[in-house]
């Protein structure tokens, strides 16, 4: 690792199993992206891969490998010489592999095949920033950092095509499924979110995002008695102003949730940056998975390699 | 005949339920909760991705590729139908705690708001068999029950930037022990010498949520030596 830019880290799908012990998710923001850059990559798809946010990624090959990159990656260069998203590429020992801040979108992954091999901690390899666990050492990324990489090394993949890449910069609504509060707030509340422009601020990291907007008052307090959050849940302390939270989201919370992103728009919340605008339109339950389980099988066929 | 309520699924998006069991913090409704957590654990639907047990829900993390809302509720409402879903009990977990000093530094503040003496507030603390509701926050952090009405205190107006691993604090109605360093905002009266959370012990975590937890007072020295160990 030559240089990591502002925040690069070790991630894959994340440590689902422990929440109950009140240990968060953690893993990639963008999970589509890291498991389609493991795909082409010839990993499974919850391979360890590197999270780079904002660019500013330099890396040395000390070994020949085959890498992918997927996510806005419109800045990556190899040896200089631009390299497409999407796709998987060789690069021999001493290649120098550079990525950019995205010109949309703030997180691109890398997949090398073998996947990144450090030590799984609590049955995954995702850093865990403020537990100080998991990837390498806890930390982020620096330079002189030398990562491991797996040996077990499947067959690459085609590009990913076209219609499984997100269209981070389209700026589209991100569709919300209502609750599981939504009646803590009134009519109008619902209405401002539903038909308001929400700005995100600098207060955005892995955690969450707290957005600025219309103010979302509530019908009664802001207080819930503490339960479980799921990644999109959208917050809103007493103060009004909704909260996204996200990959390293608390375990517990005990705020009113107006409302949870679908997962089938979560890679795009994942890659918001501060002072990116962001609007939200509610589909019911069963448009949510109806547009996940099509996704999903667009994933199944390029996976199978009939993409 | 005691009332079982029929539990509410809330959907949170389209992979995560919250199924709740009652309304407010309730030692019956929260062991229903655990109970359901098992059950449905017992069950191994392999659609199920987490079962988090909170106060008075049990959040279920699904996966939508593999089970359907619909399937879902069914399967909690076979589950929550088990007839001794409350009886259960969790595990007994003791935890020594050395009260006051530098190591509990708010319990002279506790007992003079109680207007208690600090030795009796040590005392009250040390009587119950807690409950723990959830574990939450942050890794192996336990939320317990059944703290003397007579402790109940409110938060510190200005939370800690550094709590030390090991403390153990009121907040409210609320007792728990903070298992890393983090900030926070709870009364602290004292400190266990046990790591509540270590990555390099199997397993890592100490207490698990639905146990019932017992506080034993020791000395500094008895700390120290256990602390040392």
């Amino acid at each position: 690792m030559r240089s990591a830019g502002p925040l690069a880290t070790v991630q894959d799908l994340g440590r689902r199993a422990w929440q109950h012990m009140g240990v968060p998710v953690a893993g990639a923001m963008d999970s589509l992206a890291l498991r389609l850059a493991n795909l082409a990559a010839g990993n499974p798809e919850g391979a360890a891969g590197i999270e780079v946010t904002l660019g500013g990624l330099e890396a040395e090959f000390l070994s020949p490998a085959r890498f992918a990159v997927a996510g806005p990656g419109t800045g990556v260069r190899l040896n200089g010489t631009p390299v497409p998203a999407w796709e998987c590429r060789k690069a021999r020992a001493g290649d120098v592999l550079r990525l950019d801040a995205p010109a949309a979108g703030a997180r691109d992954y890398l997949a090398v095949a073998g996947g990144i091999a450090v030590p799984p901690v609590l049955g995954s390899r995702s850093t865990y920033l403020r537990g100080g666990f998991g990837g390498l050492e806890g930390r982020p990324l620096r330079a002189g950092d030398v990562l491991p990489v797996g040996l077990e090394v499947g067959e690459p993949r085609g590009p990913v095509p076209p219609t499984l890449r997100p269209d981070y910069a389209a700026g589209a609504p991100l569709r919300v499924v209502l609750g599981p509060q939504e009646e803590a707030f009134p009519e109008e509340a619902l209405a401002a979110f539903l038909a308001g422009t929400f700005r995100v601020t600098p207060r955005a990291d892995r955690m969450g995002c707290l957005l600025d907007g219309p103010r979302l008052a509530h019908r009664g307090g802001a207080d819930i008695v503490s339960e479980g959050i799921a990644e999109g849940s959208v917050q809103v302390p007493g103060d009004g102003r909704p909260i996204l939270l996200l990959a390293d989201r608390p375990t517990t919370g005990g705020y009113a949730k107006i409302a949870t992103v679908a997962c089938v728009d979560l890679p795009r919340a994942a890659q918001l940056l501060p002072g990116s605008e962001v609007r939200f339109a509610a589909v019911s339950l069963w448009e949510a998975r109806e547009l996940l389980l099509w996704r999903e099988y667009a994933v199944g066929r390029y996976k199978e390699g009939a993409g | 005949m005691a009332h079982v309520p029929v539990p509410v699924l809330r959907p949170c998006g389209d992979s995560a339920v919250s199924v709740e069991l009652g309304e407010g913090i309730d030692l019956a409704v929260n062991r229903r909760v655990h109970a359901l957590g098992r059950a449905l654990a017992a069950r191994s639907h392999p659609g199920i991705v987490a079962l988090s047990p909170a106060y008075r829900s049990l959040f279920v993390e699904y996966d939508p590729r593999r089970c359907s809302f619909e399937e879902l509720a069914l399967l909690v409402e076979e589950a929550a139908q088990l007839p001794d879903l409350a009886a259960a009990r969790g595990a007994e977990v003791e935890i020594p705690v050395c009260y006051g000093g530098v190591l509990g530094p708010d319990l002279e503040e506790v007992a003079a708001f109680h207007g208690l003496d600090p030795a009796r507030v040590a005392e009250l603390h040390a009587a119950p068999v807690y409950h723990v509701y959830l574990v939450g926050f942050t890794p192996g952090f336990p939320y317990l029950g059944g703290l003397d009405p007579r402790l109940h205190t409110p938060r510190r107006a200005t939370p800690r930037e550094r709590v030390a691993a090991g403390s153990v604090g009121i907040a409210d109605r609320q007792t728990g022990i903070y298992p890393i360093e983090s900030p926070g905002g709870w009364q602290l009266i004292g400190r266990t010498p046990l790591r509540l959370f270590d990555l390099g012990r199997e397993p890592p975590f100490l207490v698990p949520a639905g146990a019932r937890l017992r506080f034993l007072p020791i000395s500094r020295e008895e700390y120290d030596r256990l602390a040392g160990a």
